[in-house]
């Protein structure tokens, strides 16, 4: 794997067992998705991500649920986690007060190549929800702004009430050497932005494809078609990654659930570079 | 020196079985139940299969009389030791609510010394298979781990092979060579069958001791080795498992996995009797008043539409990808993963199909297409 994994919990707590954690803030983002953000006990491991991981959440007698964190990885004392209300637990989740415990397992998973990165400018491709993945690693580089050369996050969504982090997008474009755009399927009467699919933002973006890294998270369409078009453009394939989703019911490899050809997506992914998930992102229903 | 063979009667086994249980042991074997063979506890001999034999064809598992004073004059039980060591439906969490809060609670996996005797060779490679896939990666499973670090393990050899059977192309059998504490060889021309035991390990070889076996008549080993050449000598199936890696990506468009698809009924017999399949599920179950909740952990199947469930559908919504996938898994996948195929060639997938789909059929028919469609290339 060339994306680096942290260590697994302590051998002290069952990697399936939760910790119980206080919710400490629930927000609105849009008319479907909410920011929730928890106190992990001081300290716990729980709370020791790499960005692009992801945590499994509890809901006490609902199920559970694989989550990336959506959080500043600098920020120890909370996790957060950015939840689109679809299904049972999810909108259990989301409707969780202050004060409300959740379960909380992980971190899981491989990350973001960010020391890969160093050095080097950073495309970072969002899709719908696929943006709460990557803001840890936005927040990481902002952070360590001098390490980075350009920063550039397109962001692609179905419409414009369904943008994320809008205030937050809006200040990152703000930023010296930094380049943030969004676009929309489809823009209604108010809209004066972009329209398209987030690969027709390419054209507009000012980069050195060689010197270049990818970071990619969406709709799995998407991610196909946007990492196939940097390719074309000149990105070298093992600059290009990518977050894959799916099934997940345990995020340590014994459910079987997500495997997708070799790989638990797991604990070999979410994050894949392009040349190790490319034989596979083709095959229909593998 | 030690001798490391021995000779038990029925009554050395079960002094043998006796003394593990003594020792605390909960010890398995092979039974007669609901008109096919499980694992269930046993006591002594007594409760072996004495005058029972197998019919085993594809779509086919027969309990058959006969004549032999045998004990093991049958092959394999319906699962393999998974259904004692990978459990199928266990408890891995409790939590009470208190306020808002919510606790978790003690909850220590289920341990048990568990003792089988009558262990087949390709059960034996399967307990090594499932050793690497649930304790031998970056997480390992306490539970499993619990049932199977005190587990003694008493193999028998396979002198006779079932019509299924293909672990000699597999390398498992019919011959164990290790993993056991014990290795059982019955003879059992007579009224009363007697046993060649190797000891595989220092505790076998204290038990054996312990119950005063006798050393082995010098030209048993022999007679074992000739009687398991025999056995690998008369399978009729075999399966090429170390051509499956380079094979399965470009079986991907084999137009033969419709074929099959044509006749699976995605049940998922296959993978509840295969001895390494140990993919696993889990469920919440809460009180009616909510004060209780519970996650409880459940053998699952790839063969299941919500298997690959994820918001906007399946990933493997037909019968033909969710085939092709437990077949690529089984055969290639696995070796990219835990470097060893997920196949130990116990023939059970076949038995246990309803409409008799033969894994070793289908993977030779995938290759001789994959053969065509690389001739057909070559051609143009």
């Amino acid at each position: 794997m060339s994306t680096a994994a942290s260590a697994a919990p302590p051998a002290t707590r069952p990697v399936m067992e939760p910790v119980p954690v206080r919710v400490t803030s629930v927000s609105k983002e849009t008319h479907d998705t909410f920011t929730l953000t928890v106190a992990p006990p001081p300290g716990d491991p729980v709370s020791a991500f790499e960005p692009g991981q992801f945590s499994m959440l509890y809901v006490y007698g609902v199920g559970e649920l694989p989550i990336s964190i959506s959080g500043d990885p600098a920020v120890r004392e909370s996790l957060t986690y950015t939840i689109r209300s679809v299904g049972q637990v999810t909108y259990q989740l989301v409707t969780r007060q202050p004060g409300d415990f959740i379960g909380v397992r992980g971190p899981f998973g491989s990350s973001w190549p960010l020391k890969e990165a160093r050095g080097k400018s950073v495309l970072i491709v969002a899709g719908g929800i696929g943006l709460a993945p990557l803001r840890p690693a936005i927040y990481s580089i902002l952070r360590h702004r001098g390490d980075y050369n350009r920063l550039v996050i397109l962001y692609g969504s179905r419409s414009p009430r369904d943008l994320l982090y809008r205030k937050e997008f809006a200040a990152w474009g703000l930023l010296p050497d930094t380049q943030a755009l969004s676009t929309v399927d489809y823009g209604g009467v108010t809209w004066r932005g972009h329209v398209g699919v987030v690969t027709t933002l390419f054209r507009l973006v000012r980069m050195q494809p060689k010197e270049t890294v990818a970071m990619i998270c969406g709709p799995e369409i998407m991610m196909r078609y946007a990492a196939r078009e940097l390719e074309a453009r000149g990105l070298p394939p093992e600059q290009i990654h990518l977050s894959m989703e799916r099934n997940m019911k345990c995020g340590a490899g014994f459910c079987g659930h997500c495997q997708m050809g070799p790989y638990f997506v797991c604990k070999h992914g979410p994050v894949f570079s392009y040349p190790e998930i490319k034989p596979y992102l083709d095959l229909y229903e593998l | 020196m030690r001798k490391k063979s021995y000779r038990l009667d029925e009554k050395g086994l079960d002094a043998l079985i006796a003394h593990l249980r003594e020792q605390g042991y909960q010890v398995y074997g092979p039974k007669v139940e609901d008109a096919a063979l499980h694992w269930r506890p046993i006591t002594g001999c007594a409760d072996l299969p004495r005058g029972w034999t197998q019919e085993l064809a594809p779509g086919r598992a027969r309990l058959e009389p006969d004549n032999s004073a045998a004990l093991f004059h049958h092959w394999t039980c319906a699962e393999g030791l998974k259904a004692v060591l990978h459990l199928p439906l266990v408890r891995i969490m409790a939590a009470r609510r208190d306020n808002g809060w919510f606790r978790i609670l003690d909850n220590p996996p289920p341990a048990a010394r568990c003792a089988f005797v009558g262990v087949r060779p390709c059960d034996l490679a399967a307990l090594a298979v499932l050793d690497r896939v649930l304790l031998g990666d970056r997480y390992a499973d306490d539970i499993y781990r619990a049932r199977r670090q005190g587990a003694f393990l008493i193999a028998i050899h396979c002198q006779r092979s079932a019509p299924t059977c293909f672990c000699a192309s597999m390398g498992s059998g019919p011959r164990a060579r290790s993993g056991f504490d014990i290795a059982l060889s019955e003879f059992a021309e007579g009224d009363a069958p007697e046993y060649f035991a190797e000891a595989g390990s220092p505790a076998g070889m204290d038990l054996l001791e312990a119950c005063g076996a006798a050393p082995a008549p010098p030209d048993w080993s022999r007679a074992v080795e000739e009687g398991c050449a025999r056995a690998a000598a008369a399978q009729t199936r075999r399966l090429d498992a170390h051509a499956a890696p380079q094979l399965i990506d470009a079986l991907f468009d084999s137009p033969h996995w419709d074929h099959v698809a044509k006749r699976c009924l995605a049940c998922g017999n296959c993978t509840s009797v295969c001895p390494t399949c140990f993919c696993v599920n889990y469920e919440d179950r809460t009180s009616i008043d909510g004060r209780e909740a519970e996650r409880w952990r459940l053998w699952d199947s790839c063969f299941t539409q919500s298997f690959t469930y994820i918001h906007g559908g399946s990933v493997r919504s037909s019968v033909k990808a969710r085939y092709r996938h437990w077949l690529s898994h089984k055969l290639g996948r696995w070796q990219a993963q835990f470097g060893t195929p997920g196949c130990t060639g116990c023939g059970r997938c076949i038995v246990w199909c309803p409409v008799g789909i033969d894994i070793t059929e289908e993977f030779r028919q995938l290759q001789l297409s994959a053969a065509a469609a690389a001739s057909f290339a070559t051609k143009d």
